[in-house]
């Protein structure tokens, strides 16, 4: 009776490390049948969720672009809204299987959190948002001002140095929960309030007076914003580093949405290769997708170009420039390898 | 027992009546939980590491003396973001005791008032100390600290039409700023005046209580007492040439700069968790109260004795046996509430430690500390409070 019971509590703690033990990202996604995607709790243009309960923004069509690589079908996702203190854990344990959610790739992240990031899907910078009837022109004259900032993030380290290393005094005001940071700056609980710049363009739509704030000039640090999955399974990190790389090279070669199937018929033999025209080409396959995966990008989200005009760029509330997300040939920094 | 000495001499038990022996079973059933808690526990150990080990991840509690790197709005120790994740750590935790040991005190009072209030014969007071005690109990704490935090917020006006008061006083929603004193040379014969001042309040309470039981006669122990605290420091003060200044509060171009600041959100947390608390602690006392028997006072009532002095010396003595139990996990309970003190940004310990977790990944051994200092608060309350118990309880003779 004794053995018995011993031998089956081993047993089942046997059996607990073999199912512990991680399987293919890209097996379990399609078994499953969806990608799961951690993505911001509310960031108008990056990633929220719209009146009807459908997610949409910049961060959001990443998602669909690598459940378009893998299904063909953009709408196999479903989306896990994760705070800036719970985004890395959903993502080591498992509860997503990768994280767009505007998230700076530093080394520390890349090392010791056990995350890999490879493609910067938005390069950003930190900025401050402060109300006009302050008067304040430059982020210098801050001096003993009170600053709301969200916790647990880079920004919230780049603030204490700045402004150390500015010799600058300050209270911060720190919150979990991007709502909350929101809350206080309009409750006037602070003066200032910080987070990388794309972020301010999108929180001041959400203020009631949007024109009475300004975003200050400073950048204080570089904020490369990109996915980041698991270390440990090369083909996932494959997967969803190219899924980007595919909607730059797109705007590269000029396909968009709607010239896409015209484009399949070009003789230009990189463009065959991209769209898996191409006799004999091995890309998708070796990917462990199918050769249309990148044709599948585009149909489903589109180009680079067109992803950001759609959620953020000029024509949108937001009216962000491309600026440094210009294509590198246009002076920007988005520049994919060669797709050979 | 005849059965267990028919059996036992026989040399040949049998399987079977191992099986049917009362204390054999017990033991073995002891054994078998104990070793499937070990197996689970080490099992969950061992998934821990091995997982942890795999997924690349970093362990071990050496990060605790890396760099922080970032900035605490409040702490009671010296920290910048200089210091070490540890001491951040720490900061939390001091900020947690510093509103869990107000609250207690705070929430003590109001429901000792509201308590005996509720058993009050006038109909208004007793019926507004019911209203008080439902509408707490039933509201979910997180609701009265956002109620709190969001009342301050809003109603007190912004920083630069601040609300100023007497002695440099300024209230607005950043929150209390007031001058800072600044203690000057030999202000340290204060602390000793009022060190003093209590032991001797403690001999004379002795004395008195001892001359009392001997010769009947009452001495103002308590006036005595109140004028020696009051009176030996401020003797102390005056004779050491007044050692104090003030680092008054100045409007600055954003905040008042200088002085020292009670934070809105520190406010609305020990509000929240002390009026909450109360709610339930004034349910405590009355409990206590209703559990003395009422022939108790009306036999110290026909011994002749004052009611105030029934209520002190015959129905509170009791009441204690029954209030302090409950009243404990009432404690302990303010001291875990104080961890929603996150939601509005307060920092304390699960805030700096969960900042921590973020900053450096390190989850397991982040929510191990916590757990570890929660677990410690409450049982050194715990001993506290059951040494406090024991003291209060009836010493049978």
């Amino acid at each position: 009776m004794k053995k018995t019971l011993l031998s089956a509590a081993i047993g089942a703690a046997v059996l607990g490390f073999a199912s512990a033990a991680s399987a293919a990202t890209l097996d379990n996604v399609k078994s499953k049948g969806f990608v799961q995607c951690g993505v911001n709790t509310g960031l108008a243009g990056f990633a929220a969720p719209d009146s009807a309960g459908n997610w949409t923004g910049f961060d959001v069509d990443y998602c669909k672009a690598v459940a378009a690589a893998v299904f063909g079908d953009a709408t196999k996702v479903k989306y896990t809204p994760t705070t800036a203190q719970s985004r890395f854990t959903a993502l080591q344990s498992g509860e997503v299987d990768l994280l767009a959610r505007n998230t700076t790739w530093t080394i520390s992240r890349d090392t010791s959190l056990g995350l890999n990031f490879r493609y910067v899907n938005y390069y950003d910078g930190q900025g401050f948002m402060i109300p006009k009837s302050l008067n304040v022109k430059s982020a210098l004259e801050l001096s003993g001002a009170a600053v709301c900032v969200q916790s647990g993030t880079t920004t919230e380290l780049n603030l204490a140095d700045y402004f150390k290393s500015n010799n600058l005094q300050y209270n911060p005001v720190v919150f979990e929960k991007l709502e909350e940071v929101n809350a206080a700056y309009q409750a006037g609980r602070c003066d200032v309030y910080t987070t990388d710049q794309s972020g301010l363009y999108s929180l001041r739509l959400s203020l009631s007076n949007p024109d009475d704030h300004i975003i200050l000039p400073e950048i204080i640090s570089k904020e490369p914003l990109g996915p980041a999955v698991r270390q440990g399974d090369d083909q996932w990190f494959d997967i969803v580093t190219w899924a980007g790389y595919a909607m730059v090279q797109a705007e590269d070669f000029g396909i968009t949405q709607k010239n896409l199937d015209e484009m399949k018929n070009s003789t230009n033999p990189d463009i065959r290769r991209f769209l898996g025209v191409e006799k004999d080409t091995k890309i998708g396959t070796d990917l462990g997708l199918t050769n249309e995966w990148a044709y599948n990008i585009i149909k489903n989200v589109g180009n680079y170009g067109e992803v950001f005009e759609r959620n953020i760029g000029a024509n949108t509330p937001l009216k962000i420039q491309r600026g440094l997300n210009a294509l590198w040939s246009k002076g920007g920094l988005q520049y994919a390898p060669p797709v050979r | 027992m005849t059965d267990h000495a028919a059996i036992a001499p026989s040399e040949a038990r049998t399987l079977r009546s191992y099986a049917y022996d009362p204390k054999f079973r017990g033991i073995f059933y002891q054994v078998l939980t104990l070793l499937i808690v070990l197996v689970v526990g080490w099992w969950i150990f061992h998934n821990t590491t091995e997982n942890l080990a795999r997924s690349g991840t970093a362990s071990g509690y050496g990060f605790l003396r890396g760099r922080a790197g970032f900035d605490i709005g409040q702490s009671l120790i010296a920290y910048t973001s200089d210091s070490t994740y540890g001491r951040a750590i720490v900061v939390g935790f001091l900020n947690t005791m510093l509103v869990a040991i107000l609250g207690i005190f705070t929430a003590t009072i109001i429901g000792f008032i509201i308590g005996l209030g509720r058993l009050s014969r006038n109909w208004l007071v007793a019926k507004l100390c019911t209203l008080y005690v439902e509408v707490f109990r039933n509201i979910p704490v997180l609701l009265i600290i956002f109620f709190w935090y969001k009342g301050v917020l809003d109603s007190l006006p912004q920083v630069r039409d601040s609300i100023a008061l007497p002695f440099n006083v300024f209230l607005n929603n950043r929150g209390l700023a007031f001058p800072n004193p600044i203690w000057g040379e030999g202000a340290w014969v204060i602390p000793v005046a009022l060190l003093v001042a209590v032991v001797a309040t403690i001999v004379i309470a002795r004395w008195a209580k001892q001359r009392q039981a001997a010769t009947g006669k009452q001495f103002h122990t308590i006036w005595t007492g109140a004028g020696l605290v009051i009176g030996l420091p401020i003797l102390a003060f005056l004779i050491m040439g007044a050692p104090l200044t003030f680092d008054s509060p100045i409007a600055g171009r954003f905040n008042m700069t200088g002085g020292a600041r009670i934070l809105p959100e520190f406010v609305a947390l020990y509000m929240a968790l002390s009026l909450y608390t109360a709610s339930f602690i004034a349910e405590v006392i009355r409990a206590g109260i209703r559990g003395v028997a009422k022939g108790q006072s009306e036999a110290s009532f026909a011994l002749g004795l004052h009611p105030s002095h029934t209520t002190r010396l015959v129905v509170v003595p009791q009441a204690m046996r029954i209030i302090i139990p409950p009243l404990t996990s009432q404690y302990l309970n303010l001291t875990k509430n104080s961890s929603l003190g996150v939601a509005i940004g307060f920092p304390e310990l699960f805030s700096t430690t969960s900042t921590t977790l973020n900053q450096t990944g390190q989850a397991v051994e982040a929510i191990s500390i916590m757990l570890t200092v929660y677990l410690a608060i409450s049982i050194a309350t715990s001993i506290f409070m059951n040494w406090f118990n024991a003291k209060m309880a009836l010493v049978e003779r």
